[in-house]
């Protein structure tokens, strides 16, 4: 931890991204949706310091609960991607054979499919709500740490613990609970955290096309629509949500550089 | 080497079979029938005509006729027509493949051009300030979403100083300019673009080339190199660089389906009639035939890319067919 500025940098901005967000009722105490008609397209001043957008919103207020939505969505499609991959990759790895050629080649599978192409299918048959998008993401993001948590377990499950647990009588369950994903978690780790910053990516481009979060619910992609209709006029829609972005991927791309060098 | 190319042909047959499926299972996400846009969309739509568009989509049938219906269809590249104008869809996407790919190609060999001199540079003064440096900005544009990146530039280099235009193909008058003038009114309207998807995209192939090349100077190989008193431009730049480059190749490969991915956005946000757009535009208006087969074609382009990698992978580095074994 001493001698790892990335993890350190990292864990420094989402924390405080996470305080941010959780109190954020107490540092705006305006609604981020309350239209303002004398304050339209307002530049940055003391009572707005993002500045205000078309509909006189505050910029500031509707980054921060914006933050909420799109952080949300990181976590519990990686957490959805995470869980599907852990299970059906120690399967694979576990049981060999015709499991693992099965459900390794549905991920092959599924590696083809741009995973934008994929999201934005989906997304044209179902409607996009919140749920939907995390949802989508997660089911289309399992394939890396399920390849991870295989590779771990096919070097595992030949070691002497393991074979000693099986002498003592253990389940199969049991040895792959207990005993083989703690073991392949690192790796899957470095791999999540990533993948929380690709699935923030993924929500705010989806966002900015207009087919992920609907306003009048803010996200960082969407409030950077209006970045796009304004744009050579207010400069301010363009560079904070950007930022935002920008800072939060960085503090998540950190983590995970600060956690590889752990790892080893 | 030939055995490893032919069991590589031969996977492509379950990863086409399981492409098709999930493709099709898509479809039946759709809450009403595919039918029933087409329906609504035309009023004058009668009973008996609804009863013929079942058939043709087979939908009376069991799932299993279904997709196999829809097989047959597809084997013959047809994948029906367009809800909007009725033309065939295949027709509607081949005409705009040329520019996505164009588009992804130039954007390629620009981050190509990028990323493999910094990376190279970087390995050879690992933790000099110019590494450092390299290694902050590939952080920064990789965390940096391309959309954004492209607003940034629309502003300051399309608006701010007027450098090139803020979106489209050609300009107005693109009818009068001579052979030259329309070749350098398309380049400076694909600059930008191509410029925001190699931005967006050089910083991970950086980081890769960079830590590729110094496994590559760690390998008892350099040292010989050196030992036997080779000058060190020769050592860096032919035992080396032509070592790591060599897995790059599969990088390449993998990078497809982003590109793809993200022309979407890109050419959503600078008005370029690729298939991006075309699937945007499918997307919003529900054209359900033409949305299919794009992501069928998307697909199937990855698998054939990443194919094409792990196939000139192997002829540069004979130890990779014997390896997989």
């Amino acid at each position: 931890m001493k001698r790892n500025p990335y993890l350190k940098i990292g864990l420094t901005i989402i924390g405080l991204l996470m305080l941010i967000t959780l109190f954020a009722p107490w540092l705006r105490s305006a609604d981020p949706a309350q239209i303002d008609a004398a304050q339209l397209l307002m530049p940055p001043s003391s009572a707005h310091p993002f500045g205000t957008d078309q509909l006189g919103r505050d910029l500031l207020t509707r980054i921060i609960y914006g933050a909420r939505i799109s952080l949300s969505i990181g976590f519990i499609a990686m957490g959805i991607a995470v869980a599907v991959g852990i299970l059906l990759g120690s399967l694979a790895g576990f049981y060999g054979r015709l499991v693992d050629t099965l459900i390794m080649r549905c991920a092959d599978v599924m590696l083809c499919f741009p995973t934008f192409f994929l999201i934005l299918a989906v997304v044209a048959f179902l409607e996009p709500s919140i749920f939907n998008i995390m949802a989508i993401i997660g089911l289309t993001s399992w394939m890396g740490p399920a390849r991870l948590i295989r590779g771990e377990i096919l070097s595992l499950k030949e070691r002497e613990f393991i074979q000693a647990e099986r002498a003592l009588g253990a389940s199969d369950a049991r040895i792959i609970l207990r005993h083989l994903v703690p073991n392949a978690l690192g790796p899957v780790l470095v791999n999540a955290t990533l993948g929380i910053s690709a699935a923030i990516l993924l929500e705010t481009g989806l966002s900015f096309l207009g087919l992920g979060v609907q306003p009048p619910v803010p996200s960082w992609g969407n409030i950077l629509i209006e970045a796009k209709s304004t744009l050579g006029v207010a400069w301010w829609i363009m560079i904070f949500p950007g930022l935002a972005i920008l800072v939060t991927i960085l503090g998540f791309n950190f983590i995970a550089e600060g956690l590889k060098k752990i790892i080893g | 080497m030939s055995t490893y190319i032919i069991r590589r042909l031969l996977g492509i047959i379950p990863l086409l079979f399981g492409i098709t499926v999930v493709s099709f299972f898509i479809i039946r996400l759709a809450p009403g029938k595919p039918v029933a846009v087409e329906q609504s969309l035309n009023p004058r739509v009668s009973p008996e005509l609804r009863l013929r568009l079942e058939k043709q989509f087979g939908l009376d049938k069991p799932l299993h006729v279904q997709y196999l219906i829809w097989m047959k269809q597809i084997v013959r590249l047809d994948f029906g027509r367009s809800y909007i104008d009725s033309r065939p869809v295949m027709e509607k996407i081949a005409e705009r493949i040329p520019l996505t790919l164009g588009l992804n190609l130039a954007a390629l060999v620009l981050i190509f051009l990028i990323a493999v001199p910094l990376g190279v540079r970087s390995a050879i003064k690992a933790d000099s300030a110019f590494d450092h440096s390299v290694t902050f900005l590939s952080f920064l544009f990789f965390a940096a979403p391309t959309f954004w990146l492209a607003l940034l530039f629309m502003q300051f280099f399309s608006i701010q100083l007027g450098w090139f235009p803020i979106s489209g193909l050609t300009s107005l008058d693109f009818e009068y300019f001579s052979a030259w003038g329309k070749a350098g009114d398309s380049i400076r309207h694909l600059f930008l673009p191509v410029f925001v998807a190699a931005i967006g995209g050089f910083a991970g192939l950086t980081r890769y080339m960079r830590s590729n090349m110094i496994e590559a100077l760690r390998q008892p190989y350099i040292a010989t190199a050196r030992a036997k008193g080779l000058p060190e431009s020769a050592v860096l730049y032919s035992h080396a660089l032509r070592n790591a480059l060599l897995p790059v190749v599969t990088i390449l490969g993998l990078s497809i389906p982003g590109l793809l991915g993200g022309s979407v956005i890109f050419e959503s946000i600078f008005a370029l009639p690729g298939i991006g757009r075309l699937f945007y535009e499918a997307v919003m208006t529900r054209d359900y035939p033409l949305i299919m087969a794009e992501v069928v074609i998307t697909a199937v382009l990855t698998m054939l890319g990443n194919l094409i990698a792990d196939i000139s992978y192997a002829c540069v580095d004979p130890r990779i067919s014997y390896k997989e074994r």
